[in-house]
């Protein structure tokens, strides 16, 4: 099992410099351990923002990495698209998948697993599955650092 | 009431080492005044991301001032970034340039057009250094402030909506000026 400081740990062994997040409640479990990490967690009020300041970071030479859940991916398409395959830009997310365990064990009728799966697909971005149940902190920051390193634009699929 | 291009002559007559990203209507007239390699036509944009691309660049490089030129159109459609914007001291510049209209598409009004009072909006986010300017001459009066010191500051220009006009498009393809500029910062390749 993932703890919040493992994954602190693994964001700063794979260099990112920023965090531009919008917590859910996955995802926000990391908020005590980030609060005293060495990374710059960057708080926006919508996903699509999220992009657009991720790509202003990029420009200027930083590392972000984007921390949303899927149904704020959703709802970013345009900036995604934009970024991706207009500015071209290394754009690094995590997306959080709302209800997979829940899918998985038939307890939750919840679409966003589909989605998530349909839409990183429509938007031509690659991405890897990572279920934080399960793995190792070795394993975590594997994903991330394969993540950070790939000169393209890359998304993992966190497994809620 | 001045027009989009008097509002971006006093920009440009005030501008020193700031990057300035243009959007739609701006994109299309900045190019007159100006061709810094500090320039940034974010075209093809996503509608709305004008301002947390250069928040970005203003946290990627801290001390780099940046001004933004947003029309009324972008700005609403994300108003939740001066909020964003708010929880740094950055030197960002956010110039409103608000028409009331969706000027390319043929001169729609956006909603609430006229009634909006953009600068109160922009207080309640938390930006203390705001600015409202309906004339040429109280810009130029202003501009020089509002392009220095601490920010985020917002300056909400009121100008003449323009019917007619051609797409904007940039003066160079988006890689060519993602070059330039990250050339003039002093940086190389975007980073993997």
């Amino acid at each position: 099992m993932i703890e919040p400081s493992d994954v602190v740990a693994a964001l700063e062994a794979a260099g990112f410099t920023h965090l531009v997040w919008i917590p859910d409640s996955s995802l926000g479990t990391w908020d005590r351990s980030l609060s005293q990490s060495r990374l710059a967690p960057l708080r926006v009020t919508r996903e699509g923002e999220a992009i657009g300041l991720a790509a202003g970071l990029i420009l200027g030479g930083a590392r972000p990495l984007v921390a949303i859940q899927c149904t704020g991916f959703f709802e970013a398409g345009d900036a995604v698209r934009n970024v991706v395959h207009d500015l071209h830009l290394p754009l690094k997310l995590i997306i959080g998948v709302r209800s997979w365990h829940a899918g998985q064990k038939g307890q939750s009728r919840d679409n966003c697993p589909h989605f998530a799966e349909k839409l990183v697909q429509a938007w031509e971005l690659p991405a890897t599955r990572f279920d934080p149940v399960g793995a190792t902190a070795a394993e975590l920051t594997a994903a991330l650092t394969g993540l950070a390193t790939k000169p393209d634009s890359g998304a993992i699929l966190w497994a809620e | 009431m001045m027009t989009h291009r008097q509002a971006l002559e006093v920009l440009a007559r005030q501008r020193r080492d700031q990057v300035v990203i243009t959007t739609m209507g701006s994109a299309g007239i900045w190019p007159h005044l100006s061709d810094s390699p500090r320039d940034f036509h974010y075209l093809p944009s996503s509608m709305g991301q004008a301002v947390p691309l250069g928040l970005g660049l203003c946290l990627a490089r801290p001390g780099l001032p940046v001004v933004v030129l947003v029309g009324d159109g972008g700005l609403l459609m994300n108003l939740g970034c001066l909020i964003t914007a708010a929880q740094f001291t950055v030197p960002l510049s956010i110039l409103l340039i608000d028409n009331g209209l969706y000027e390319v598409t043929g001169g729609q009004p956006v909603a609430n057009a006229g009634r909006t009072d953009f600068a109160t909006i922009a207080r309640g986010a938390g930006i203390t250094r705001v600015y409202s300017c309906d004339t040429a001459e109280a810009w130029a009066a202003v501009a020089a402030e509002v392009l220095t010191g601490p920010g985020p500051v917002f300056a909400w220009l009121k100008v003449r909506g323009e019917l007619g006009k051609a797409t904007p498009s940039p003066p160079r393809p988006m890689a060519e000026q993602i070059a330039r500029l990250r050339a003039a910062l002093g940086l190389g390749e975007p980073p993997a």
